[in-house]
């Protein structure tokens, strides 16, 4: 089947105001009568939360954590681009647009990221409104900095912090709605099945993780903010709840998973030291303006850094990509990493490149730095137990981030009418690979000022109160939930859930990482069943279903991880190019560059649920480029 | 290195707890904290023994979701550090660890080292925001803060809403956290005209949830992952005398 992604006609930049004009509205009276259920507090699913109680619908919101305040938004790092030119360094609308489409490999819809670009400047005003306290120079004025990928200067920062501030911001309007009885929160609470009546998305089903009572809620429309599903390669830079559980529940449902081979390996991490680990840790991408990454030239030179002279260094990503240099994408400069490490010029474990301030403290002095990095440093410092002011700090990729999530069109609704879906857990706006500080724009951009609008006029074609949580539909649904708590609990094997995650992160990481082949590929689609059935006959979850039991959280989490990596190896294997964060070895120039197909692979590949282990069904969305001429994406 | 953990075990609020000792075996330096108790919960369910629960997320130390008073100390030895950035460095061979969770009236015992601090979400309710509404606002540059402001706002604005600071009080006291976001609102030009009102309602939720008050002990400023300083207290001190005239007679103020 072909899917329509509703892109509305007319010029690029006119589509977003035609489109709002042509939206329905609802009449404020009778605003109050619609309950919008939103399954996330990050920076997507608390604005949207807040901005629709605003409007005067009723939210109920929902989060596993014990606060809305602790979502996994809160760790982004580095910054939120915006196109306000304030620098004067030539940026504009379009060349956000342009270069967001290009980040991506040309592997995004262009009207939704143009919006994207056209937005990202209100969310700035919002949130300076809101009280974020943004970097600010001597006369008042908004700092800017440039960030990976880009060669203006177009990110705005609060610290390392500016997730943090941004989702605070978010937090607080959504705080204000609590006080004024606009929104309902449920913390503590798991989102574990989407109730579909009638083809319309119409309640959650929801374990209380305190007490595990299973609950229904209905409402008029559901909201998806449930974040990425990177955790399925076990080690991972989100947060350990983080999980595909809320948005694989709803594609059994019948939503489609668009482009989940799509997955962001960021440059910038700490490497792993052992099996122990539980999660890695990011180093800004920031770092990257003024450290410089290099390995050794000579394989097996175990000197350490100061005593490697400079002529017997490789700044590889200065040298191979000149105007970019360190700045490269995240895609490019992980995968040459990975390559020198591969070559055996790793420093460390072996698995990991330098990222070195020496020059950058030279001339601009350690205060400098200090200034602009400090908590990082300190941070690193915590980690290893090495200070980066006196030796480089030693990096590795790591996954990061979910391009793919579930298919959306032009207004953020999935397939099934009334399942909106937002900020990372959707498809829509980085392509194959995502260029640094614009998933905490998207996340705004979807929450404050998209979903509010179309969400209505979704609303404005539906009556209040279609549907109880009395209905057959959610009786049905929460016997199924209850029903795999049981079979969980009932298992009793001899290994433990985290025993299965480090396995199956392993097949993911080996053969559906940073390099890919048909060959891995199916190696991956016959290890990952294998291992699934090995799971439900031998895992063990210790404690029972009505009680806070965290092993059974993770479980329930880890099985949905061991359908969707199928799902993921599959959508790799039929996408037989290499484009961005995708990288298939077999398409590749001689200097290892990725080799796009845009003649057969120019499009998104949104799969139909056919059942656990069966073969989904694909449907197509063709991308069509009208403003910007596909080109061979070339940083060098 | 080996250690002995002495671990707090509470079924739930109602249960009475107490501390059980467990063994932490073959612990490497580079590990976290929490990593150390995720090894030795796999033990645990291999034994078929109940793991030790506890809260945490992010392990980066920016949710504030992590939160085990360790040898007496919220979020551990280590000054300015959460419990899952501490690493196992910090400890030698041998070492007796005393593993307990939060304590403070108004943080109930959820299970073992979890505690329930939605009190804390209740201070923010009451008035830790600027009122304003998505969309209809100024461009950004049209409001200027002298770089200092800013940077005394973000100084505060980097609580992570942890609440070691009430468990480190002796009298539960939430000043330190509240004084964060008072005084970080309270430094930019944005929430002025609300901030009699915020002050106010802000403390006076403190007090109904059941957290104490600030007696000048400092315990907050030594426990605070963040380094949130007691100046802040001071400032939340001089906006609510401020407020108080304000305030008086004119509840909208
Ligand atoms: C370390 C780090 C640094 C980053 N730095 C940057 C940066 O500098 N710039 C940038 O632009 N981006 C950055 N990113 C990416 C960015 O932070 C995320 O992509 C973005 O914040 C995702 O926001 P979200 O609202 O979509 O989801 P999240 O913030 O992940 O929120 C997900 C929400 O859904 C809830 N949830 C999930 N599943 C369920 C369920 N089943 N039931 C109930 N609730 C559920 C969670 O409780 C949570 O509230 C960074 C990411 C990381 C990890
Ligand atoms: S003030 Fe410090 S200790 Fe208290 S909640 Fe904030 S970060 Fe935690
Ligand atoms: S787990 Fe997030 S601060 Fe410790």
């Amino acid at each position: 089947m072909i899917l329509d992604g509703k892109c509305p006609s007319g010029p690029l930049a006119d589509k977003w105001d035609n489109h709002r004009r042509d939206l329905k509205l609802v009449n404020p009276a009778n605003k109050r009568k619609y309950t919008i259920l939103v399954v996330g507090t990050g920076l997507a699913g608390a604005s949207a939360a807040a901005t629709l109680a605003e409007l005067g619908y009723n939210v109920e919101a929902f989060c596993y954590q014990d606060s809305p305040r602790r979502a996994h938004s809160i760790a982004a790092q580095g910054g939120i681009n915006a196109a306000k030119n304030y620098p004067n360094d030539g940026d504009s609308i379009f060349r956000l647009f342009h270069d967001t489409i290009k980040g991506g490999d040309f592997r995004a819809r262009e009207a939704n990221v143009y919006r994207l670009a056209q937005i990202s400047n209100n969310i700035i005003d919002q949130c300076v409104a809101q009280g974020v306290p943004f970097a600010r120079d001597y006369a008042g004025y908004l700092e800017n900095r440039s960030f990976g990928g880009a060669q203006v200067s177009r990110t705005f920062f609060a610290r390392g912090q500016t997730g943090q501030q941004l989702l605070l911001g978010a937090y607080q309007a959504f705080s204000r709605q609590v006080q004024a009885g606009k929104i309902r929160v449920h913390a503590r609470t798991e989102m574990l099945d989407l109730v579909v009546v009638d083809g319309e998305a119409k309640g959650i089903t929801v374990r209380d993780l305190v007490t595990g009572e299973i609950r229904c809620h209905a409402g008029d429309a559901v909201v998806l903010a449930s974040g990425g599903y990177v955790n399925v390669y076990n080690l991972s830079t989100n947060a350990m709840g983080s999980s595909v559980t809320a948005a694989w529940r709803a594609h059994k449902k019948g939503a489609y998973f668009a482009n989940p081979c799509y997955t962001q390996i960021h440059p910038t991490c700490i490497p792993v030291t052992g099996d122990h680990q539980s999660k890695l840790t990011l180093m800004s991408e920031s770092l990257r303006n003024d450290g410089r990454i290099w390995v050794p030239k000579n394989k097996g030179d175990q000197r350490p850094a100061q005593q490697i002279p400079e002529d017997e260094r490789d700044y590889y990503l200065e040298r191979k990509y000149p105007s970019f240099g360190n700045l490269a994408p995240r895609d490019i400069a992980s995968r040459a990493a990975k390559q020198a490490c591969d070559a055996g010029l790793g420093v460390g474990s072996g698995r990991g490149v330098y990222l070195d301030f020496t020059d950058a403290i030279e001339r601009l002095g350690e205060d400098t730095i200090r200034a602009r990095y400090g908590n990082l440093f300190d941070m690193y410092q915590r980690i290893t137990g090495e200070n980066a002011y006196q030796q480089p700090m030693r990096i590795y990729p790591a996954l990061h981030y979910a391009m793919g999530g579930l298919w959306v069109d032009y207004n953020l609704q999935s397939n099934l009418p009334g399942l909106f879906v937002l900020g990372e857990a959707n498809f829509s706006d980085h392509g194959a690979n995502r260029l640094g500080a614009s998933a905490l724009m998207q996340g705004l951009a979807d929450g404050y000022f998209i979903a509010p609008y179309t969400i209505a006029d979704y609303l404005a074609r539906t009556e209040p109160g279609k549907a109880s949580s009395k209905d057959d539909e959610f009786r049905d649904s929460a016997a199924q939930v209850e029903g795999l708590t049981n079979k969980l609990l009932a298992v009793n094997g001899r290994k433990t859930v985290n025993d299965f995650h480090r396995e199956l992160g392993h097949i993911m990481w080996e053969d559906v990482g940073m390099a890919r082949s048909e060959e891995s590929l199916r190696n991956a689609l016959e290890k990952i069943p294998a291992l699934r059935e090995e799971f439900w006959n031998n895992v063990r979850v210790p404690g029972n279903g009505a009680d806070l039991n965290q092993e059974l959280e993770k479980a329930g989490r880890v099985a949905d991880y061991l359908e969707f990596g199928e799902l993921l190896a599959r959508d790799a294997l039929n996408r037989d190019e290499s484009c961005g964060g995708h990288f298939r070895v077999e398409h590749q120039t001689e200097d290892g560059e990725a080799v796009r197909k845009d003649d057969q692979y120019s499009y998104v590949a949104a799969w139909e649920y056919g059942g656990t282990g069966k073969t989904p069904q694909l449907h197509k969305e063709p991308l069509t480029f009208e403003n910007i001429e596909l080109a061979v994406r070339s940083y060098k | 290195m080996n250690l002995t953990l002495h671990v707090w075990r509470q079924q739930g609020p109602e249960d009475k707890g107490r501390l059980e000792r467990y063994q932490a075996k073959d612990v490497s330096p580079d590990m976290s904290f929490l990593e150390m108790l995720d090894e030795v919960n796999e033990e645990l369910i291999k034994e078929g023994r109940e793991p030790i629960v506890f809260d945490h997320d992010c392990r980066e130390g920016i949710c504030g979701t992590c939160s085990q008073v360790i040898n007496g100390q919220p979020h551990g030895p280590q000054a300015e550090t959460t419990v899952c950035q501490l690493h196992m460095r910090e400890f030698k061979d041998g070492d007796e660890i005393y593993i307990e969770p939060w304590r403070a009236r108004a943080f109930p015992v959820v299970k073992d080292l979890i505690v329930d601090r939605t009190a804390m979400d209740r201070i923010i309710e009451a008035g830790g925001y600027v009122s304003v509404n998505t969309g209809g606002v100024a461009d950004a540059n049209a409001i200027l803060i002298p770089k200092a402001d800013a940077d005394t706002a973000m100084d505060a604005a980097e609580c992570i809403g942890c609440g070691a600071c009430v468990a480190a009080c002796p009298n539960g006291s939430a000043m330190l956290f509240v004084s964060a976001k008072v005084g970080q609102l309270a430094k930019l030009p944005q929430g002025r005209p609300e901030a009699a009102r915020r002050v106010c309602a802000m403390t006076e939720t403190m007090l109904d949830q059941g957290f104490g008050n600030c007696s000048n002990h400092y315990e907050c400023e030594a426990a605070c992952p963040k380094g949130i300083s007691v100046k802040f207290i001071s400032m939340l001190n001089r906006e609510y005398f401020k407020a108080l005239p304000k305030l008086k007679g004119n509840k909208d103020a």
